[in-house]
């Protein structure tokens, strides 16, 4: 049963099943364990991520594709919910409208770059996919009437995902049961349905054949696949993931703007993520989300109660003062690559093998 | 159907600025294994390719079951029943054993759905497989990896296929069991092109020889007759069997 819910594709490794089971009970208990907004935000971010970074992985982990218009598609599904409920009103049939047309949106623009570009060698798609999506963020602030320009959009969301709303008068062990709640299982829920699905299509058939395209397009032509065509399929299918991945994030923040889900620098944390979890395997886009998300919104505060022990000596306080955190976040995914060239999962993988 | 299988007439193939066939013409009957030799350089590896598809053709014809597929993509080629185990182990490493095969053995989607048969003729041939069934392919070991180049080939029947050096790399008595292999192969009345440098080899597996160089056919033949003729091989391929043995 479990096996088959995860397509035969197991952790093979202890060590990496319990690092599953710890973030995954983690963010099911989440609004329980660690109250307070930040917290669920930060889990909520993860949730997101998780699908956005397994959607990446799949083009570039499992196909060997580099692109940088992925955040071009995120950024589609979050403006197709927020342009449309904004449009429409706080419905459901307005957050589908959203979906529908984001994702539409993002099938016809992968197709179109995929056919006309895949053709190409490695390095002049990544090109043509960084122009792309430059020229598509600046759309994005220059049609503010549509889109709100560099303010964004700010929107009301559904009642029953609103904070006003509450399906319980008492608290459930200490916790209101409103609709942010409601609103975050909504989010984790559709997060395993979306990766296990994505778990489905790398460990298929067509999978495997994305595989065999990423070690040698040549061999894999030769065996009689059109390489084009499953290249292309794989950019729509990621786009498509992202796409949803973005149409989550905006459900959840109620809001959206350039910089919430079509900045560069998105695109380059979702490549660190994808590299220091490990690419080709969906379990690194996991681990890779949650220990950069995490890292990210907590080592200022790791930093905080290091530079409070270390008071008494003048560079080592410097040195963690929490305004340096942006150094040390560097220091660690320099010393994580290095140290786990085939990302953590990989190197858990090997581990797990050679005890066997 | 009379007639050889496939028929090369006039190849040329360009590679960017270079003109490395010069009109070759080959004929390979059904049901022989026919051996291409020649030095480095010759353009056997070229000659497979272009059949292939994979690098196309400037002008000539090649011509399969009757059909000229000069001017076919590669996986309309594959389609058609022929297949190509490249040299240097041409295997997906990431792969598992399992995964390389179900890859070449076009609808399966699990093992179950593979030929027992082939499944079967496989394992007899190259046991190493089976035992290594779940493991990554790029932990083979160099004459495994050549096996299972070859497994793939004929996981499913085909018509043709084209071999690229089977014995480059590999130590003598792995080279053995390849020669092994390839004649057991040819029991199931596979046709085979197979280049080799390695006269020894090719000598213990073919039925017939093309000498290639400079890009043409300078020599078409019995492979008994020029295992047997010494003073053919010198001027052929400046060699002798004695020197190989």
């Amino acid at each position: 049963m479990f096996r088959r819910l995860l397509s035969g594709d197991l952790p093979r490794s202890r060590v990496l099943a319990c690092v599953l089971a710890v973030i995954c009970l983690g963010l099911l208990f989440t609004p329980f364990v660690f109250p307070g907004a930040r917290a669920l935000n930060v889990a909520a971010k993860i949730c997101t991520f998780v699908v956005l970074v397994s959607s990446f992985d799949l083009l570039l982990g499992y196909t060997g594709i580099i692109s940088f218009a992925h955040t071009m598609f995120f950024g589609i599904g979050a403006y197709g919910v927020a342009i449309a409920i904004t449009r429409m009103g706080p419905t459901w049939p307005a957050v589908a409208a959203g979906v529908g047309a984001a994702l539409a949106v993002s099938l016809v623009l992968s197709l179109v770059i995929g056919l006309f570009s895949l053709r190409v060698k490695a390095l002049y798609y990544a090109m043509i996919t960084l122009a792309v999506a430059t020229a598509f963020q600046t759309l994005a602030s220059q049609l503010s009437d549509f889109t709100g320009g560099e303010d964004g959009l700010s929107f009301k969301v559904p009642e029953l995902l609103s904070p006003g709303f509450s399906f319980s008068e008492r608290p459930f062990l200490g916790v209101s049961l409103n609709g942010r709640l409601i609103s975050y299982y909504l989010l984790a829920a559709a997060t395993v349905a979306l990766f296990l699905v994505m778990l489905r299509i790398v460990n298929s058939p067509f999978g495997r054949v994305l595989q065999a395209i990423r070690e040698n397009a040549f061999r894999a032509e030769a065996l009689g696949y059109r390489i084009v065509v499953y290249r292309t399929c794989s950019n729509v299918l990621s786009a498509a993931f992202a796409t949803l991945a973005g149409a989550l994030l905006a459900l959840w923040l109620r809001y959206n703007g350039p910089d919430t889900s079509l900045s560069f620098e998105i695109m380059i944390n979702i490549l660190l993520m994808v590299v220091i979890g490990g690419m080709g395997t969906l379990y690194g886009a996991v681990l890779g989300a949650t220990l950069f998300i995490v890292t990210e919104n907590y080592l200022q505060d790791v930093m905080k109660l290091a530079s409070h022990g270390f008071a008494g000596v003048p560079l080592l306080r410097d040195l963690v003062n929490p305004d340096r955190w942006l150094l040390w976040l560097g220091l660690l995914f320099i010393l994580s690559v290095y140290r786990f060239p085939f990302g953590i999962v990989g190197k858990l993988r090997a581990k797990a093998r050679r005890a066997t | 159907m009379s007639g050889p299988l496939l028929q090369l007439a006039g190849v040329h193939t360009h590679i960017g600025a270079y003109h490395i066939l010069h009109g070759v013409d080959l004929e390979v009957s059904r049901g022989e294994l026919t051996v291409l030799l020649g030095r480095n350089g010759a353009g056997k590896t070229t000659t497979l390719r272009s059949i292939m598809g994979l690098w196309h053709v400037s002008l000539g014809a090649i011509r399969f079951e009757d059909e000229d597929i000069s001017a076919l993509e590669t996986p309309e080629i594959a389609r058609r029943g022929i297949a190509y185990v490249p040299e240097n182990m041409g295997i997906f490493a990431d792969l598992t054993v399992c995964e390389n095969l179900l890859l070449a053995a076009r609808g399966a989607r699990r093992a179950e759905d593979i030929d027992p048969g082939r499944l079967e003729l496989i394992f007899g041939q190259f046991p190493a497989l089976k035992r290594f069934w779940q493991h990554p392919a790029g932990l083979l070991s160099g004459g495994q990896k050549q096996m299972l180049a070859v497994a793939r080939a004929i996981v499913e029947p085909r018509k043709l296929l084209l071999v690229d050096e089977p014995s480059k790399g590999l130590a003598p008595a792995i080279i053995q069991n390849m020669v092994g292999a390839v004649r057991e192969l040819k029991r199931t009345d596979t046709t085979i092109l197979l280049v080799e440098q390695n006269f020894n080899f090719a000598r213990q597996v073919g039925d017939r020889v093309a000498v290639m160089d400079g890009g043409r056919i300078v020599h078409v033949g019995e492979m008994a007759a020029l295992a047997a003729d010494e003073a053919l091989q010198q001027r052929l391929l400046g060699l002798s069997l004695a020197a190989h043995q």
